[in-house]
């Protein structure tokens, strides 16, 4: 009996670097999509948890307000609000992607094989996505530094 | 007694050797069964612009190192045995040539998300598992022979199997559920390659067991647990395209697409 070690790749599977070199811009998109799907649920929580020292009075809300006037503040929301665009816009395109739209047409194929499921139009959707959020980024940036 | 053919010797006597070229394979050696010791050998193979590397891999076990642990079988991408990672990406030794991929050094590796055997062999009942559960076959009440009746043969109009045909090229490589991300985490998911032959199935309208399978991939760790990383449909040597596949299903699943 062979042992199952080994039989799964675990996190390394996700977060190999090489990997995105030889699989494309799409792993990307799927691996930034997993790392901002987490680190929002991450601030939603902290954000649910700062807003909550409203209840404790002015001073206690104004002291936690303080946190993000910093700027490691600064860049931390510039962070979520990347975090936010690109996951909302990769969301997009995957829906449109999961309800079989954009993907190609099932035919027969013929070498040398090409997926018509990874193509131009997803691979531009994707860098659309990674420019939208670095836009977003530096304006919020702008905003916030100025 | 007249000697037709020519004698082995002769014929080795007359084996041109015009290979000015070599390779240096490293190959992952491992023996789960006896203990977890990894370790890479080096070896320096002759080669030609047309070598494999399942060439280079049975060069090595002829004159190196007969110990070397290697499944292949057809040698022409038909029997999908000789899966494995190849600089880092999973393919089949046989249907890559060393000269495509421009390095000097090979190096070659048992496939992700599979228990290893030994060396390059990996256990791949996971993957059969999923694929028989997935009912990889027409379902259906009525016998093709069916003499009352008067059924022979279940129709088929060419426009329909153009909808299902490219998945039926699957060879069970299982080179798809190795690059899968998914994979790589959740032990119990179904997997790319069972979801596109759920997909094959399923898109042949002489099958009537649709809502069969549907039981099996319509639960957590079916066809929702993919994320659409595409990396299945960048390694699948026969152009199968699972990702598409289950891409498909779903919109049908979801009642969008027919």
């Amino acid at each position: 009996m062979e042992r199952e070690t080994g039989a799964r790749e675990g996190l390394k599977g996700w977060l190999n670097p090489s990997k995105i070199g030889k699989f494309g811009i799409e792993r990307l998109a799927w691996l930034l999509m997993r790392l901002t799907g987490l680190g929002l649920l991450a601030y939603f929580i902290g954000h649910i948890y700062e807003t909550s020292h409203i209840l404790d009075g002015k001073a206690v809300w104004d002291k936690s307000l303080e946190m993000t006037q910093t700027t490691e503040g600064h860049l931390f929301l510039a962070l979520v609000i990347g975090m936010c665009v690109f996951h909302t816009g990769n969301g997009i395109r995957l829906m449109i992607a999961q309800m079989g739209y954009g993907i190609g047409k099932a035919e027969r194929p013929d070498y040398p094989y090409k997926p018509q499921s990874i193509n131009m139009k997803g691979k531009a959707c994707i860098y659309a996505t990674l420019g939208m959020a670095a836009l977003a980024m530096w304006y919020g940036m702008a905003v916030m530094f100025a | 007694m007249a000697t037709i053919h020519p004698k082995l010797s002769d014929e080795l006597s007359q084996t041109v050797v015009s290979s000015t070229k070599s390779v240096k394979i490293k190959i992952k050696r491992s023996n789960p069964n006896v203990n977890s010791e990894q370790k890479f050998d080096d070896f320096v193979v002759p080669i030609e612009k047309w070598t494999t590397v399942l060439d280079v891999l049975l060069d090595v076990k002829s004159h190196l190192d007969h110990s070397v642990g290697v499944r292949y079988s057809c040698r022409q991408a038909s029997c999908g045995s000789c899966g494995m990672k190849i600089n880092g990406k999973p393919g089949l030794a046989c249907f890559t040539k060393i000269s495509e991929l421009d390095s000097d050094t090979v190096t070659v590796e048992p496939m992700d998300n599979y228990p290893v055997v030994r060396d390059l062999a990996v256990n791949m009942d996971r993957m059969i598992n999923n694929h028989k559960k997935v009912m990889p076959y027409v379902i259906r009440e009525d016998s093709e022979i069916d003499a009352e009746s008067g059924i022979r043969e279940f129709l088929q109009s060419p426009e329909n199997v153009e909808k299902y045909i490219q998945f039926s090229s699957c060879i069970k490589c299982g080179l798809c559920n190795s690059a899968c991300p998914t994979m790589s985490m959740d032990k119990t998911f179904v997997g790319p390659q069972a979801l596109a032959q759920a997909y094959r199935y399923i898109a042949d309208d002489r099958d009537k067991g649709k809502n069969k399978r549907l039981k099996v991939i319509d639960e957590s760790h079916g066809i929702w647990r993919c994320h659409f990383a595409g990396s299945c449909s960048q390694v699948c040597p026969k152009g199968v395209d699972p990702a598409m596949g289950i891409q498909l299903l779903r919109g049908y699943l979801l009642g969008i697409r027919d």
